[in-house]
């Protein structure tokens, strides 16, 4: 079994092979050759996901490496979580309270505003901000251990760095997104009542009636949902850059960026498909 | 499936000194459109110190990653005590890595950990029933072994460039392997330190009786070290000899090869001077 560390070397190509390709694709063979190379590099993230997926579930297990990057990247990411939910919930509460006045129902804030958080705003917001931290922190630490070949030198001394470095920082990213999404969902609903509660005059216990009133479990579970998905992405999508960096410390600054884009990007579309489907269910 | 325990297809026996252990047969290795081996071939002998030199990129360090299943060849053979590693599965190469260890180019060391810990990685990925107390010994023995007794709780950071070669070998002998790869071993250090690792090379196989297949373009290394010297250039070997043998060598890589080396060092003697 080969690991995702050997993604730094494609197939080789042969020289005919390659020129032939050119001929062939009216383009010109750089832009084929282009995107080969993604869907290779997108196959071998499929391959490493299946893999790690596999070590994740099979002995030897090492929770004190995972209780570690659930501190290293968890917990040291609630400031920036914290942050990110109160504001979200004043500047959502302020908007909603502004236009539900407009219809004379500014009554009802304390329903979308929760609804709003729990479905959508917190799992989305703490995925961009936590996720760009976190998954630009896994590639550029990963990034940096592949280029002094401190990868190389796990697989020399008879470790597996998918099983090492890989497992507990994408466990630690499915465990911490959906624990920030509802702590994001808590802050974020009481942030929501303060401002509400002071500009329009609307009371805590309104606020939260209304809320209670209208807001399922479901609710509340899909965006968890979201943040556990989120959370897979932006482990997943920091270990491959990491381990697939090329030239040297540009390459680990490349691979950072390239992770937080990514991540951005494959949040926003995970977000659309999941919101479609825990509409129906 | 997925709680198999995986055997290694690797049946290791101890080497007999003087015996064929490794041979490289028609290798052949490309990244991308550039072609770093073509029909390789190469033998190392057991309890010899065979040094490869040539050119920056010509693929010296390649040939150990490919030795260790870092990297795999796009053709040809690799044996290893006669049984051939190209159908080896990364678990297979686990316990060859025990047998064979390398002391990387800027040594690799685990900045997390500490020095003491980096010396027990790999007894606890090989040895994981091996008990604390006979772990830390052996730990102890090795950084003696090295000339850096009581470093264990140092960290990797304030270790110089010198001293962190020197553990990363006490952590590639840690599993007393039979073979030991050193990649650019004395790259980027100064003579003193130079001639102390140069040493360490030797004595690792005098006090050991282990094989080394050392990776260098520093000229005084290799003829200092070396058993046989061989000389990779245009993708190939093109000569494998003593080391009187090379400086002899009429095979024109080598001579502008040798001679570039020499052009290379007057200047430095005459500033020395």
């Amino acid at each position: 079994m080969r690991t995702g560390v050997e993604l730094n070397h494609p197939r080789p190509r042969h020289p005919v092979e390659a020129s032939q390709a050119g001929a062939i694709n009216p383009l010109g063979g750089s832009l084929h050759q282009r995107m080969l190379e993604r869907l290779e590099r997108l196959g071998a993230l499929m391959v490493m996901t299946g893999k790690v997926a596999a070590r994740a579930v099979s002995p030897p297990f090492a929770p004190s490496a995972l209780v570690y990057q659930v501190e290293a990247l968890g917990v040291r990411s609630m400031p920036i979580a914290l942050l990110t939910a109160t504001f979200a919930g004043l500047v959502i509460s302020l908007q909603f309270g502004f236009f539900l006045a407009r219809f004379g129902v500014q009554y009802t804030v304390g329903r979308v505003v929760v609804l709003t958080l729990f479905r959508e705003l917190s799992p989305v917001l703490i995925a961009l901000t936590v996720g760009a931290r976190v998954g630009s922190g896994i590639a550029a630490e990963l990034g940096s251990m592949t280029v002094t070949e401190q990868v190389d030198a796990i697989r020399a001394l008879g470790a597996d760095p998918l099983r090492k470095l890989v497992v507990p920082r994408v466990l630690a990213c499915f465990i911490l997104m959906p624990a920030l999404t509802v702590l994001a969902d808590v802050i974020g609903m009481v942030a929501g009542a303060l401002v509400v509660n002071v500009q329009y005059g609307i009371s805590f216990h309104l606020f939260f009636q209304g809320a209670l009133d209208i807001v399922l479990m479901s609710d509340f579970l899909s965006g968890v949902f979201k943040g556990f998905v989120f959370g897979g992405i932006i482990g997943v999508v920091g270990c491959f850059k990491g381990l697939t960096v090329e030239g040297g410390t540009e390459g680990v600054g490349r691979a950072t960026t390239q992770t937080v884009a990514i991540t951005s990007v494959s949040v926003c579309l995970a977000d659309f498909f999941i919101t479609k489907i825990t509409l129906y269910l | 499936m997925l709680f198999r325990h995986h055997t290694s297809r690797l049946r290791f026996r101890p080497p007999v000194q003087g015996e064929e252990l490794i041979r490289f047969e028609h290798l052949r290795k490309s990244f991308g459109p550039k072609r770093v081996y073509d029909d390789l071939l190469l033998s190392v002998y057991a309890g010899e110190t065979l040094t490869v030199i040539g050119g920056s990129g010509s693929g010296k360090s390649v040939l150990l990653k490919c030795l260790i299943g870092l990297l795999r060849p796009d053709d040809g053979c690799i044996f290893f005590e006669g049984q051939e590693l190209g159908g080896f599965h990364e678990e297979d190469f686990f316990e060859l890595r025990k047998h064979v260890a390398m002391v990387f180019q800027g040594a690799a060391l685990f900045d997390s950990l500490t020095v003491g810990e980096n010396i027990a990685y790999p007894l606890r990925e090989h040895f994981p029933d091996m008990p604390p107390a006979e772990m830390w010994d052996r730990v102890a023995q090795k950084l003696k072994l090295v000339d850096l007794p009581g470093i264990e709780d140092m960290r990797p950071a304030d270790l110089s460039g010198g001293m962190k070669k020197r553990v990363g070998l006490a952590r590639a002998i840690a599993t007393d392997p039979e073979v030991i790869l050193w990649d650019e071993p004395t790259t980027g250090l100064d003579p003193v330190t130079t001639e102390n690792i140069n040493q360490m090379i030797r004595s690792m196989q005098k006090q050991l009786g282990c094989t080394s297949i050392v990776v260098t373009h520093d000229m005084m290394s290799a003829f200092t070290v070396s058993d046989r010297i061989a000389m990779l250039a245009n993708r190939r070997i093109v000569q494998a000899g003593t080391p009187e043998e090379m400086r002899a060598s009429t095979v024109p890589e080598v001579r502008a090869f040798l001679d570039a080396r020499r052009q290379e060092r007057q200047p430095q003697e005459e500033v020395a001077r």
